[in-house]
């Protein structure tokens, strides 16, 4: 559904993207993570015909960003919600909604199905004629999503949808999120919020200007942090350490009753590594395997 | 261009203005000053001839100067309403999710002209309806006929449409510069100044507002308009608007 291929975005002598290659799926959750600065609002931005890509390629569906024809098609299959809501804050909720429902080609009743029916499943219905000024963040940052699928959007590009929002309010818009899922629409979410990015993205890309990594949560940590066990032990002594890594393994973190060790294959490689903890004299309790988290794959990659 | 599109985001334009009462009060203040205090200023010039201005110049050739201000308010007011409406996007950042809607530029601009040119418009009409009304009511003993309507001020009310757009015009290019509302008016208001060039010459005898010269002058100000919306469109430049606008 989307597809970019070494799309770059320069300013002046400023790289902002560089030859960034992604692949989004239809009906997929795609997370674009990365620091601020890192190009992600600037490559939402070329995706949705805001801005003009300095060089590479890029397609929503089947038209070619950049190319006159197709940006106004583009226009209409995709909704937007910026990292600044920018409600009109005079009009009601439900003018807001009326207001952009207008520009694509909505007729009257269908404007007013479509705002009935967002609003009532974002929880705002009995506020619809009260002025967006007088909405909390949470309700504002709702309203706006609303706006983005006001046209029925077959893509929604999501940038940074529960940033400054208080922990409650940021909950009822990544269950909106999920929700949306289940709709099978293709949802282009821009996030630093890596926890957020776990819960809800089907594959995430680590962008730092130019692309770090891309695959789904699970696959980053494997890939990147590789598989550790946690093995905890009555006791743990020298010649138990020495025998794991005599047989090739790398004990990564040593306590009085417990070891991490490095993994590839736990499945394959755990009676091997117990065995020799038995044969050094270890009394084992249980075996666990621990995951690194995204966050720990972000700034092991953000970082260099 | 979709007429549609842009009548929407005027329409949306004119329902904020309606909360912004102040912007109104500006709008209506100065046609409704001229429509009312003018007759009044003449009527007491008549009654007292021998300290007015009435006995050097005559009574016709006085209410056709003050007519002149209609214009003076077409070529002035068009900067409360213009300014605040693109720095009232800037401020409210709400023209990125506009701009990433199906859109034109042209629609956009057309928009934001319409909502700019269509209060003061007819704030000037209204007042110059008023205008036309209490001058016959306080000349008609004096002249002996109704001076209103007249080619003169037909004239008149055909240049202002010209010049309220080229001032609309002039501040969407203007107030797609400057961050603040305040700064937008001010230098919005420098725009009128050619025109006051215009009124201060007429006044020292070197351009006459009469039936033809005020023709030409809308002729030569529709031309002005036409090149100022193209200017404009190229001035509106959607990546500039979003990636340097503050």
């Amino acid at each position: 559904m989307i597809d970019t291929e070494n799309l770059t975005k320069k300013f002046g002598d400023l790289t902002a993207v560089d030859n960034l290659t992604i692949n989004v799926e239809d009906g997929e959750v795609f997370g674009f993570l990365g620091p601020n600065g890192a190009g992600k609002t600037t490559t939402v931005r070329m995706l949705c015909c805001l801005i003009s890509k300095t060089s590479g390629t890029a397609r929503i569906g089947d038209y070619e960003v950049g190319n006159s024809a197709d940006q106004q098609k583009i226009r209409r299959m995709i909704g937007l919600l910026t990292e600044n809501v920018g409600l009109y804050e005079e009009l009601s909720a439900y003018d807001n909604l009326d207001f952009y429902g207008r520009f694509y080609k909505l007729d009257e009743q269908r404007r007013k199905e479509r705002i009935e029916y967002l609003l009532k499943m974002l929880g705002l219905w009995e506020k619809r004629n009260e002025a967006a000024a007088t909405f909390s963040k949470g309700m504002k940052q709702k309203l706006a999503i609303a706006r983005a699928l006001i046209h029925d959007p077959q893509v929604l590009f999501l940038d940074e949808p529960t940033a400054s929002l208080d922990p409650e309010a940021a909950k009822t818009i990544r269950d909106l999120i999920l929700e949306l899922k289940k709709e099978k629409r293709t949802i282009f979410l821009n996030t630093h919020l890596l926890d957020e990015a776990e819960k809800i993205c089907d594959r995430v890309a680590i962008l730092k200007t130019q692309l770090i990594a891309t695959g789904t949560p699970k696959e980053l940590r494997r890939r990147l942090s590789g598989r550790k066990i946690k093995v905890q032990l009555q006791r743990v002594d020298n010649v138990i350490v020495e025998a794991i890594r005599k047989i090739g393994f790398q004990v990564s973190e040593i306590t009085p009753d417990s070891l991490v060790i490095d993994v590839n294959d736990p499945e394959k490689e755990n009676p091997t590594i117990l065995k020799a903890i038995e044969a050094a004299g270890g009394h084992v309790q249980f075996v666990t395997e621990i995951g690194s988290s995204l966050e720990d794959v972000y700034l092991k990659l953000v970082r260099g | 261009m979709d007429f549609q599109s842009a009548w929407a985001v005027a329409a949306k334009d004119f329902k904020i203005l309606k909360r912004k009462s102040q912007v109104i009060y500006i709008t209506v203040v100065f046609p409704l000053v001229v429509g009312i205090a003018f007759p009044l200023i003449l009527q007491y010039a008549l009654y007292h001839p021998k300290n007015s201005l009435v006995g050097r110049i005559g009574v016709t050739g006085l209410m056709d100067a003050f007519s002149v201000w209609f214009l003076i308010g077409a070529a002035v007011i068009p900067a409360a309403i213009a300014s605040y409406s693109l720095v009232g996007e800037k401020i409210q950042k709400s023209l990125e999710p506009l701009l990433a809607t199906p859109m034109t530029d042209g629609e956009i601009l057309l928009g934001k002209t319409i909502s700019g040119l269509v209060v003061p418009l007819a704030a000037i009409y209204a007042g110059s309806v008023i205008y036309m009304s209490l001058m016959d009511v306080v000349t008609r003993s004096t002249l002996g006929y109704l001076y209103y309507p007249n080619w003169h001020m037909g004239a008149i009310l055909l240049v202002a449409p010209f010049l309220c757009l080229l001032s609309v015009e002039l501040n969407i290019i203007i107030s797609s510069r400057v961050n603040d509302v305040r700064t937008a008016q001010q230098m919005g208001m420098l725009c009128a100044l050619p025109f006051f060039g215009v009124y201060i010459a007429s006044e020292l005898g070197i351009f006459t507002f009469n039936d033809t010269n005020l023709l030409i002058l809308a002729g030569v100000i529709l031309v002005i308009d036409v090149v100022v919306f193209f200017v404009s469109r190229a001035a509106f430049q959607r990546e500039e608007i979003l990636t340097k606008w503050k």
